[in-house]
């Protein structure tokens, strides 16, 4: 119940007055819930809980925490 | 997939690894609380990664697996009452009550649905305005947000015949528990990562102050898992007790307001029964008053059932970390995924099933 996936959105659309998207995690195309995350854009990429977004993922954050690691490996 | 194998690097796990093997020079305990969290580092080995100086214990974040025995009667009474459609995420199908499990009662012809999201099971009840759709809404505070949108759609939508069952857990509670408990041996704690995604961090400052205890917040990925206890290793190693962040690309202190906003509108504290462990004051939530209409346990009457638990099985002590499943005498005899005497073999993120997925070396 933990286990959100990351995603990419492909499309953002309005279903019964939801924020809703079309997200592709790896080649599986599924919709979610993207009503907590109104900021978000089409290439984006998401953490996706039980058909929900959670939040968008921070790309420069991302970046960091990898250099940092690679860092330690190096 | 971008984000995703990043973090599954085995150069990069095994630096890691080796970073915490030359940063450690004492025996700590650390406790990750999240099911998801437990079966990342089973499925990876990475406890045969780690130096034997860090024992990982597992702690009670499944949500499936907390779920009180009483609701699981309960969500069984209800799927067995003519004109219910019951529905619920998958995970919770297996799980034994007192006499059976939604997956037996639906054997018998009762109309029980899994649904991925909550608003499928909105769909249903849209799609079927003669019947009476249950959603069995249980889990931490990563679905509470999801949960609590189905029930403010239906509202908006007129959509009367739907109902959630409720048995949401919050975390924070549940560290005090296991942090205040005079035979507690945890002294580290990985948070999860994604209620950190819905909550954010700043609950967990306080718990770090008083129980002198560092809480690192961490993601689920191996790479995810190592980064955190090398942060949760270098402070313990250091007596520090602070909260940080190893989450970062999802994480931030505040959490998603949004989210926590629309719970705050639906749901409000109660005292919740953990199975296993016992009630724990204001670790659960439940719909607020506005919501009634739509709380199933309002709705159907379901008598008291006195809740029987199978004497052998020791979930509870495996959810508090005080026993691993390998300490069970059932663990693979009479208890299996197959045939479950408790719900941590049962559940995607019990510690049991983990066990007896991918190890026995343990």
């Amino acid at each position: 119940m933990c286990l959100a996936v990351p995603g990419k959105i492909l499309e953002i659309y309005e279903m019964n007055g939801l924020l809703m998207g079309k997200i592709d995690f790896n080649g599986i195309i599924r919709e979610a819930c993207l009503t907590y995350v109104p900021e978000a854009k089409v290439d984006d990429y998401t953490i996706i809980h039980v058909g929900f977004a959670l939040n968008l993922i921070d790309e420069k954050e991302a970046m960091d925490t990898l250099a940092l690691l690679e860092d330690i490996a190096n | 997939m971008k984000h995703l194998d990043e973090y599954r690097d085995a150069h990069l796990v095994h630096a890691i690894a080796d970073e915490i093997s030359r940063t450690i020079s004492k025996h700590w305990v650390i406790m990750e609380i999240c099911g998801g969290q437990t079966h990342s580092i089973m499925k990876y080995g990475l406890d045969q990664l780690l130096p034997e100086k860090v024992e990982l214990v597992h702690g009670p974040g499944c949500p499936v697996c907390v779920t009180s025995i009483e609701m699981i009667d309960k969500a069984l009474a209800i799927a067995s009452q003519p004109d219910v459609i019951f529905t619920s995420y998958g995970d919770m199908l297996r799980v034994p009550g007192s006499a059976s499990d939604l997956f037996s009662t639906r054997a018998t012809g009762k109309d029980v649905r899994v649904v991925y999201s909550s608003l499928d099971a909105l769909k249903i009840a849209q799609n079927n305005p003669d019947k009476k759709v249950v959603f069995f809404a249980i889990g931490f505070e990563t679905t509470a947000p999801a949960n609590a949108m189905s029930v403010i759609q239906a509202k908006k939508l007129g959509i009367d015949n739907f109902s959630l069952l409720v048995s949401q857990v919050r975390v924070p509670p549940a560290m005090h528990i296991i942090l205040g408990s005079p035979t507690n041996q945890v002294q580290g704690f990985l948070a999860a990562g994604h209620v950190c995604t819905v909550m954010g961090y700043w609950e967990y400052v306080p718990i770090a102050k008083i129980y002198k205890v560092p809480i690192v917040v961490t993601g689920f990925e191996p790479v995810d898992i190592l980064q955190g206890i090398l942060v949760a290793i270098r402070q313990l190693e250091k007596d520090t007790w602070q909260v940080e962040n190893a989450y970062s690309r999802v994480v931030n202190i505040s959490g998603n307001q949004r989210a926590q906003k629309i719970i705050n509108q639906v749901f409000e504290e109660k005292d919740q029964k953990w199975r296993g462990i016992g009630s724990i004051p204001n670790s659960g939530w439940k719909l607020k008053s506005e919501y009634k209409g739509f709380d199933a346990e309002e709705l159907f009457e379901v008598y008291e059932i006195s809740p029987v638990e199978s004497p052998l099985c020791i979930s509870g002590q495996i959810l508090q970390g005080i026993k691993k499943p390998n300490h069970c005498p059932a663990f693979a005899k009479q208890c299996t995924p197959e045939h479950p005497l408790g719900a941590t073999m049962v559940s995607s993120e019990g510690t049991c099933v983990a066990y007896y997925r991918y190890g026995s070396s343990r």
